[in-house]
Order: C-alpha cells, then structure tokens, then sequence
C-alpha cells in the first residue's frame, strides 16, 4: 500500500516540480496546478487509512523531500489529522498548523483564541490554520489574523501568526500539545530523509561526470569516501525515519521520534557538507538545483526542535530509566 | 546507483522469551560469581563461560541437530549476541567458531569435517581463531605469501600470520594460504585450511597491544603438515570462501556495541539529574545506537532470508565503529568529575581508561574503514 502512494507521489513530484517552479515560488508564487493534482491524486488524505496511514503518509513525505516540493504538505498532512482525530469538519485547501515551536504562546478562553505563533509554515496560503491551544482544537480563518512574512533558509513560508478573535470552529482537543510536536518532527524526519536521498544522487552523478586531473572526480579516493560517509548517513535516517513511523502511534513514540530528529537531523548537515565539497563552486551558485535541497536540510533539522533540543530530553529520559534500565527500554520499544 | 535496502526485519515468536532466558542466565551466573562484566575488546577469553553458554544451546544456534546445532533462527542468534554483548560477558574464546567458521565449515565442508567440528565447537570445547593478515598483508589480503605446497596425504604449509587473535587459548586456525597460481586473476589461487594449533612446526609467539594485553599473536608455520581432510572448501576458492562471510562479519551487534558499558557508565555517573552536557550526549549516543541497531536487525533479517547485503553491512561496521569511538571521546570531556574518594577503583574511569586505550583496535579489525568505505562506494556507482 504505503509503497504504491510513494511511488504515486514521486511520480507526480517528479514530473511537476523543476527548477522554475522552485524559483517561482520561492520568489512568491503559488504553485496552484500542483496542488490542485496533489489534492485529486488523494494524497493529502494520505493519513485515513487506520491500518497504513502513517506509513501512508510517511511515503508522502519522503517523496515530497526527494523534490523539495514547495507546497504545506507535512503541514496539511498533519492538520487533517488533527482536525480527522477532534471530529472537525476538514475545509479543502492547504493549511496551516500551530504552534511549531515551545516559545508559541496562546490561551483560549470565553470563545476567543489569543495567541502568537512564531513559525508557522504557509499561513498565509492557507484555507485555514489550524491551531491547538489550551485542550482544544481550532480553525482559525487566515484573513482574521495577522500575517508577518517570514522565510526559513530555504524560502519556505515561516510567518509570524497573531490571532485574537474567536475560531471558526473549535473542539476539545484528542491529542496533548507534545504529541503535535512530535508528529512534526517526525514530518521533518521524512522530508530530511527524501531530500538526503536525492542529494546523494545528484553529487554521486556528478562525481561520475566531472572530469579533472584527466580522469572523473569520482575515481579520487578523497570524493569516494566523502560519498561513502554520506551514503552511510542517509542508511541511518532511512532506517531510523522507518522505526518512528512504525511507533508513532505506539507506546514508545517518544523514544523513536526523538530518534529520528536527532539521527536525521545531524545526517542532514552532514549530507549537505559533504554534497558542497563534492560538487565545487557549481554546487554553490543559484543555478544549480543542489541548494533548493540543502537548503531545505539547514531549515528542516531547525524546526520542531534541533538535535540538541530533542537530545537533551531523551537524555533526561535515560537519566530516568538509568543505566540498567536503558538496554532493557531499547529493546522493549 | 545501487540503492542501500534495509528490510524491516521480523523477529520470531519467542525471541523475548529468549532474551528473559538470557538475562535470567546472566544474572544468576554472576550472582554465583562464574563472571563478572569485562570489555569486549577480546582481552578476556574465558573457556570455561563458553562452555557454560555452549550447555544453553547458544553457539551454533542456527546450525542442523545433526550437527550439534539448534536450528533457530538468525534472529534468535542476535538477541542472544546483543544481550551477552551488552552485558560485557566474556564470550571472546567460543566468538570466531560461532560467527565464522563454524558456518564456514557447515557451508563448505565435508560431511566428516561437520561431524569431527561441529558438535565440539557447539559445545564450547573446542575454539577457533582466524589467520589471514600476515607482516606484508594487511588490507591487502590478496597478497599472502604464506604458501602450500601439495605433497603426498596432504600438504605441507609454510609462512608467518599477524594479529591472530586469541591464537593462544585456540585450538584451531582457519587459515588462508596461497596454493596456487595469481591466474585468472589475482584472486585465484587462495585456499583454506583448518590448522591444529598443536602441530608440529606451530610457533605461536605473543603480541602485546598498547594497553598491555596479550591479544593477538604472531603464527610461525614451520613445513607445517595438514592431511587433505584439513582443507576446506575447494582448492582455490579461498577468497571466494572468505568474501561470502563478511555481511555476518561486519553487521553484528559486536560492531556497533564494543564501547556501550562505558555509555552506560556516562549515564550512571550523570545521575538522575543529569546536567546538559551529559543529558545531551547520551541522548545523541542513544539516537545513534537506536538507528544502528535497526540496521543491524534489519541486516540479520535479510541474512536469514538468505540474500548477502554486504554493502549494507559495511554501512553498519563503519557508522558502528565510528560510534564505538566517539562514546570514550566525548565521555572524557561531559563526564562530571569523579568524587576524590573513589579513586582508581571508580568504574566509570576503569571502561573509560580500556575504551581509550582500545579504540585504535576497532577500525582497524574486520575491515578498516577506508576499505569500507571503498566499498560502499563501489555500490554507489564509483570507480
């Protein structure tokens, strides 16, 4: 199932989004046509099924980090769910989600939703923001609040989101503030991993194809380990993006969430070094399409909590379990 | 470019029913005091603990009943392994016959070689070392000079082998040796023998590592004489032989695992409260060991389904010694400092002190890195 819904997905990323089309939006445009075909192709509903769901969307997720697909994907993906889970009506659309960072602060009281949230992905191209707020979820029409502009290193929509007013629609909240938390930095996971994958591709080609010293790079010693390292980088993410999203339901989500942030997240910083130094000054210019991808990774492993942030909290949580505890929960989990 | 495949592996019913029996086993054995926690870095062989381990069933767990085997699964095997392994138990003597020639043996032997070694190794009575490298043949196995020469019954051996570990406390070495000419290609030519340590001509000399311990040694073979039942497999099909072995060699947890009682130490040390640095480190040490184990596992699952991902497992030796090492680097520098009363007996410094001094040994042994990574970068489409 889940790898038929990848396989649709990368299809359908793969022959809409080029070069342009990044440029594009990134300059501001939004890429109606393709959402519109994400929308048709079922896709945003990925989460439904309640045997594949999750993996559903997870191959949804890669497939849209594997083209860098400039749309509110991980974001729809997850206020669909949020809204599926309290029972709320689903508008059509892409949306937003709030809060993405601990420093978002809000109150929902009286019928009226205060609150200022510091990055919220595509908020302004969004049919609805959908925002979880003191025990409840919330629709918030995107003209009732204030937008500030803002962009992550990667020119992705981050805005700036101040709500006070009452919601459109409102419902007691199925799921605690962390457990949204996770579910986007288990997003982050999936669209690092697809975006690492096609890194390692484009620099394993190009060191194929360039030539210098009269023979093609790819036969240095040097740029073949550098390859190697990075291949062994997105093997790690792979497999620890697949352990998070076979228990992110589960009992141990934390544990293999915080995993997959923390593992994909330092894989995608190396992944990117590694790219840069194999492919020159070319991989450093505008032109080339390498940084519409490393770009994402500098963004993505930021957002929903750093590897340092997740690292401390599990850390504590080994702290807890102790050291005769430890093995036990890793294997257990 | 080939793309790297990690199966999600499925672990058989009855594989934590297991892992409760070998915790059990553990905990009693030591409680009676037959062992205490040792580093994994093969400077503690303890004979009579592998034999204790041979009488669960646990050395050639996968093997035929026929042959003294328990015909369980490869996963079972790994449960197994990671749990004597992170316990520290001292499983280095029955080690090698368990993960290499035991299954070389079952897979290319002859019927009398499976009966004569099998049942013994199985049992933990007998044990097993490995000769290949030799002084001008490292990385470079291909080049051994170690030579046999076909003589009537028989053959007659004669070289030098390095870095054979635990040759001393060994009965047998499954030994490469050059019998024959570098044609078609330099890779012709290999073959394996299994060596009586006790032979005549058999000088075992020791080499003392860095940290002190009488690991490896140096293998004098002298006009060595091995009848014709000591070769296995065919004539010249040595490397072929040696290279179908490395996915088992370098996937296991003993590659990602060697430096996890010193982890553990780190989070003992850190407390309940651990500050920052400690909470961090161990946080990052843990995310690395989860995604490496799931490689692993996923590694071992495709083993039993009977393919060779050899490029995935030199992934996992690779990121799993780089992890091994990184544990006693950044422990030295988070680890809160010891209280002043403790002294030299302090635990933490004990793992902390083997972990440093250990660590050269582990890029280097089955396989060093930059092989590795040469190839996995041939998998890549390189070269």
């Amino acid at each position: 199932m889940s790898d038929l819904v990848f396989d649709t997905a990368d299809r359908l990323f793969r022959d809409a989004v080029d070069k342009d089309l990044l440029d594009r939006t990134e300059a501001g445009a939004f890429p109606e046509a393709l959402w519109q075909a994400v929308e048709e192709t079922g896709l945003v509903e990925a989460f439904a099924d309640p045997d594949t769901g999750v993996a559903d969307a997870a191959a949804v997720l890669r497939a849209a980090g594997r083209h860098a697909v400039p749309l509110p994907i991980a974001e729809t993906l997850l206020a669909r769910r949020l809204l599926q889970r309290a029972g709320l009506d689903i508008p059509a659309g892409p949306l937003a989600l709030a809060p993405t960072d601990v420093n978002d602060r809000s109150a929902f009281a009286g019928g009226r939703l205060m609150g200022t949230f510091y990055s919220v992905g595509w908020a302004s191209r969004a049919t609805a923001i959908v925002a979880l707020a003191d025990g409840h979820v919330l629709v918030v029409d995107p003209a009732r609040a204030r937008i500030e502009p803002g962009r992550n290193l990667a020119g992705e929509p981050r805005e700036i989101v101040t709500i006070d007013g009452p919601p459109l629609a409102a419902a007691r909240a199925p799921i605690m503030p962390e457990t949204l938390r996770r579910e986007g930095a288990w997003s982050r996971s999936l669209l690092m991993l697809g975006a690492m994958e096609t890194t390692l591709e484009v620099a394993a080609t190009y060191a194929n194809d360039r030539v210098q010293f009269g023979r093609p790079i790819g036969k240095q010693q040097s740029i073949q380990h550098q390859l190697a390292l990075m291949a062994e980088e997105v093997a790690a993410s792979a497999v620890a993006a697949r352990l998070a999203t076979e228990r992110l339901d589960g009992d141990e989500a934390f544990l293999a969430v915080a995993c997959a942030k923390i593992r994909c997240g330092e894989a995608a910083g190396k992944a990117a070094e590694y790219a840069h130094q194999v492919m020159g000054a070319i991989g450093f210019t505008h032109e080339h399409t390498l940084h519409h991808l490393t770009r994402r990774l500098w963004s993505w492993r930021d957002e929903y909590g750093r590897e340092s942030d997740w690292s401390i909290e599990l850390g504590q949580r080994v702290a807890l379990v102790g050291a005769n505890g430890l093995w036990p929960w890793l294997t257990r989990a | 470019m080939t793309a790297l495949r990690f199966d999600p592996p499925t672990l058989p019913p009855g594989a934590e029913a297991l892992r409760e029996e070998v915790r059990r086993f553990l905990a009693d054995e030591r409680a009676k005091g037959t062992w205490s926690p040792r580093g994994d870095f093969g400077t503690h062989p303890d004979t009579a603990f592998s034999r204790l381990v041979g009488q669960q069933g646990w050395i050639g767990m996968t093997w035929p009943r026929q042959y003294g085997g328990h015909e369980r699964s490869g996963l079972e095997r790994y449960v197994v392994t990671e749990e004597l392994l992170v316990s520290g138990a001292p499983i280095t003597a029955h080690w090698i016959a368990d993960r290499q020639s035991g299954p070389l043996i079952l897979r290319v032997g002859t019927e009398a070689q499976k009966q004569r070694f099998l049942p013994a190794i199985a049992r933990g009575e007998i044990f097993f070392c490995i000769g290949m490298s030799e002084p001008d043949s490292g990385s470079d196995l291909v080049s051994i000079r170690t030579k046999g020469t076909k003589v009537e019954g028989g053959w007659r051996i004669t070289g030098r082998k390095v870095w054979t570990s635990n040759a001393h406390i060994c009965d047998y070495a499954i030994t490469l040796v050059r019998t024959g000419p570098q044609e078609p290609d330099r890779h012709s030519g290999l073959s394996q023998f299994i060596l009586d340590l006790k032979a005549p001509g058999v000088e075992i000399r020791p080499i003392r590592n860095l940290a002190g311990h009488h690991d490896f040694n140096e293998m004098i073979l002298d006009d060595v004489f091995l009848a014709d039942d000591m070769l296995v497999g065919q004539p010249g099909d040595g490397w072929k032989q040696v290279t179908s072995e490395l996915a088992f060699e370098r996937s296991g947890p003993e590659r990602f695992l060697s430096t996890y009682r010193l982890l553990a130490a780190l989070v003992d040390r850190g407390g309940t409260a651990p500050d920052d640095r400690v909470a961090e480190a161990t946080g990052r040490f843990v995310a690395h060991m989860w995604a490496l184990r799931g490689m692993s596992l996923s590694i071992a699952g495709m083993l039993q389904a009977g393919e060779t991902p050899n490029l995935e497992a030199a992934c996992v030796k690779d990121l799993g010694n780089a992890f091994e090492r990184a544990i006693p680097e950044t422990a030295r520098l988070v680890a809160p400092s010891a209280m002043p009363v403790a002294g030299a007996n302090d635990p933490f410094e004990t793992i902390q002190a083997e972990a440093v001094l250990n660590a050269p040994s582990i890029t280097l042994r089955g396989g060093t890195r930059e092989i590795l990574r040469g190839i996995i970068a041939r998998g890549l489409g390189l070269r």
